[in-house]
């Protein structure tokens, strides 16, 4: 392979010369330019001369500490309840904010939990940033098997000769036609709290009963709807793959599973499935890739909020490069961003290699 | 025969380049969208074109969402054109990083101009507006009338009681949607624009503009927990429609009897004028320092890599006569930057509706903190208001803010103040 590659080979690599060159530029060469503005302290705009500044972008993102709190007291030492009977315990601000604490100046609680007595606090440096990042290996976790087999779903049932199949075919193409920006901006629509489509329809099916939600307003549901937005924008793009798949499994296979008297799940099980497995691996690392890159719903939709229910590494890396002048803060997240997608794919491609 | 066509052919361009001598001087504008608005700027660059022989002013209109965006990139790549178009807090940002030189023209030409139509950075005036913006309460007289409410002046605002009282009883009125329309919506420049000077009537603010190296005490100290409280209040208690409020309320829910009250621009000034009959724009209420209301709008000015600022001075000295200014607030209701070009005004001259206006922005603007930092501290207010207005403990953001301010004026060195 290698020396195929790399021997009597000019033409070819003439060929791909535009391509690679492209992708170096906009890609390679911006990637190393990130990893290298990460340890710096550049900004966007600023007269100030850049200075290195080794991994502090990365403390400042992914610094945490654990601190323990104990419940209020009242002056004869008994345990102070509020009305619901709930301990009451010290506001984390009082040793963020305090002299005694140095190193936990400046940090903000993310979560905590109740041991006993006792409240445990995680309290993080960039609490939007953990949030981030906690949301979009939600999205990651979600969008990829349930975009994935949704695009399977539709894949087999495109793939009859049937008349006018086209036209589904096209129906489902349509939205990976159609700019991300247009549709986020048309879910907008649908989402509207007062009197948006999907609330109207739901009122409608149930006579009125229901009660209209702000569906990007509020937290509960702020991702989910972009998650079902998305899955229903790019699964049409993933359909088209698996029916490539689909199309290369040899129609002689299916004529010996008929003759001897598989079920139609048989023939999925083991005609179909086994003649998708590179397809699989395909789209399943294609969907992790963009699910991880998720920016344009987010910036059109939401911009993050309510209270980062929504927000997204990419979409911080933005925020922070562009939108408040800080480079290398945005350049630390694409890095570590970087760093999570390749690990990532690097374990998908093992877990979903072909064992001989 | 040729040749003497050829040589035709030069002495002809020869002439045209001599008919056209003027100097080219670019211009960006942040206007792209609004007719009224590129109907009046082109009027004064065509006029200004005609007036004199040695400068050409090329325009290019941006929308305004995408205006800042476009100058950062313009200015990282070198390719800032010679007259700006700045929002007046974003001018020390970009003067600090050098993008801009001050205005090679007097500042005593601006003598009579509204304070907060300048934009003064390290006491050097870089730009200077056409027009101020107010932001007003917009209530109906008759809505007033109905609830029983006094009609608040300059002189006696309505307190924050009394405005919480007019609040509670357009809620008790059950007329209305929502008592009061504040354009939450608008995640953007409208923030620190519209609210933070409710921030400072309680006694608080962005960054502490005493030495601008912080924001502790003046964003998480008492007087801002308790606008915080108030803040939040507002939605919890539904005053106010929240973040997700439909975008076009700002501009119709008001007209369509949707809200009791709308807090909103002058710029929507006219247009609702021709709406609503009985309009009238009350001022800010008082929470106990003072009625204020936010101040600075869009300014023009020089960019450093400028190599004609000579006719880039020339233009903006032009550009801000009285008549041109007159025009701008006849288009769109925004205060003119003189007295003089108030009086050929509709809305701004004596007794005109808007006249209260003028006076307002003269006394009680206060600008948008003055500082490099801006920038950041806008975007960190914005987000500190709209998470406590969806629900989010009030002291842990504000205190969340004052340390994401605090640190980025840190990783810039103070942003150049000195002292």
């Amino acid at each position: 392979m290698a020396s195929k590659l790399t021997t009597s080979n000019r033409a070819g690599w003439l060929f791909a010369l535009p391509g690679f060159g492209l992708l170096a530029l906009f890609i390679i060469v911006p990637f190393f330019f990130a990893f290298g503005l990460s340890l710096t302290n550049q900004r966007l705009i600023s007269p100030n001369p850049t200075e290195y500044v080794g991994l502090q972008n990365y403390r400042d993102l992914l610094g945490f500490g654990v601190i323990t709190l104990e419940p209020l007291r009242d002056d004869s030492g008994e345990l102070i309840r509020d009305e619901d009977g709930n301990l009451e315990y010290p506001r984390v601000r009082t040793i963020t904010r305090s002299d005694e604490y140095p190193q936990y100046a400046g940090m903000q609680e993310w979560f905590r939990w109740q041991s006993g007595d006792n409240a445990t606090v995680v309290i993080v440096r960039d609490v939007v940033f953990m949030k981030a990042l906690a949301n979009t290996l939600t999205f990651v976790v979600v969008v990829a098997p349930v975009q994935a087999g949704l695009a399977l779903l539709l894949a087999l049932l495109i793939n009859q000769r049937v008349r006018g199949i086209n036209i589904f075919r096209t129906i489902y193409f349509m939205p990976v036609v159609v700019s991300i920006v247009v549709v986020s901006l048309l879910w907008r629509f649908i989402y509207a709290g007062d009197d948006g489509l999907l609330n109207n329809l739901l009122g409608a099916i149930t006579f009125g009963a229901w009660r209209p939600i702000d569906w990007l307003g509020n937290t509960q549901t702020a991702l989910g709807s972009i998650i079902a937005m998305s899955i229903w924008q790019a699964v049409g793009f993933h359909m088209v793959i698996w029916l490539a798949g689909l199309q290369t499994i040899s129609p002689t296979l299916y004529e010996v599973a008929t003759i001897e008297g598989a079920s139609r799940w048989q023939t999925f099980r083991y005609v179909t499935w086994p003649g998708l497995r590179n397809t699989a691996v395909l789209v399943l690392i294609v969907i992790t890739m963009q699910a991880f890159a998720v920016f344009a719903q987010i910036d059109v939709m939401t911009g993050g909020g309510p209270l980062d229910s929504t927000q997204t590494l990419v979409f911080q890396a933005v925020e922070r490069g562009y939108g408040k002048q800080d480079i290398s803060g945005g350049a630390t997240i694409s890095v570590i961003l970087f760093l999570l997608v390749l690990s990532i794919s690097l374990l998908q491609r093992y877990l979903t290699r072909e064992r001989r | 025969m040729y040749r003497t066509a050829l040589m035709t052919g030069a002495f002809l361009a020869g002439l045209a380049n001599a008919a056209s001598a003027q100097t080219e001087l670019s211009m960006w504008y942040h206007g792209a969208g609004n007719e009224v608005e590129s109907r009046i700027i082109n009027q004064i660059v065509d006029d200004f074109n005609a007036s004199q022989s040695d400068w050409k002013v090329v325009i290019e209109s941006f929308p305004q969402l995408s205006y800042n965006d476009s100058v950062v990139a313009a200015a990282l790549a070198g390719n800032l054109p010679c007259v700006l178009d700045v929002d007046g807090p974003n001018m020390p940002n970009w003067a600090w990083s050098g993008y801009m030189q001050p205005l090679p023209i007097d500042a005593s030409e601006f003598d009579d101009f509204l304070p907060g139509t300048k934009g003064i950075w390290g006491d050097k005036l870089y730009s200077i507006g056409l027009w101020d913006a107010a932001v007003a309460l917009y209530a109906r007289k008759s809505t007033l009338e109905e609830l029983g409410l006094r009609t608040p002046t300059l002189e006696e605002p309505w307190t924050g009681e009394e405005f919480m009282a007019a609040l509670d009883a357009a809620k008790a009125s059950g007329k209305f949607t929502y008592p009061l329309d504040l354009g939450m919506n608008d995640q953007g420049e409208w923030y620190p624009y519209a609210f933070s000077p409710f921030l400072q009537s309680f006694g608080g603010d962005i960054v502490d503009r005493s030495t601008y190296q912080t924001a502790e005490g003046a964003l998480n100290g008492d007087a801002a927990l308790e606008f915080g409280e108030w803040w939040q209040k507002l939605f919890a208690d539904g005053y106010a429609p929240g973040t997700s409020e439909d975008p076009a309320d700002q501009q119709t829910g008001f007209i369509d009897g949707k809200f009791a009250f709308q807090w909103n621009g002058n710029w929507r000034a006219v247009a609702t004028m021709e709406a609503v009959d009985d309009v009238v724009f009350l001022p800010a209420p008082d929470f106990g320092e003072g009625n204020k209301i936010g101040g600075g709008s869009w300014q023009f000015g020089v960019s450093a890599s400028c190599p004609n600022p000579d006719g880039a001075a020339a233009f903006i000295k032009f550009a801000t006569q009285d008549k041109y200014l007159a025009a701008f607030s006849d288009g769109i209701g925004l205060i003119p930057s003189t007295a003089s070009a108030a009086a050929l005004t509709e809305n701004y001259k004596e007794g005109g509706p808007l006249a209260v206006f003028y006076d307002l922005s003269k006394e009680q603007a206060v600008l948008r903190p003055v500082t490099p930092g801006y920038v950041v501290q806008a975007k960190v207010f914005i987000k500190a208001l709209a998470d406590i207005a969806n629900g989010a403990d009030v002291a842990d953001t504000l205190d969340a803010a004052v340390d994401e301010i605090d640190s980025d004026i840190k990783q810039n060195k103070g942003y150049g103040h000195t002292g």
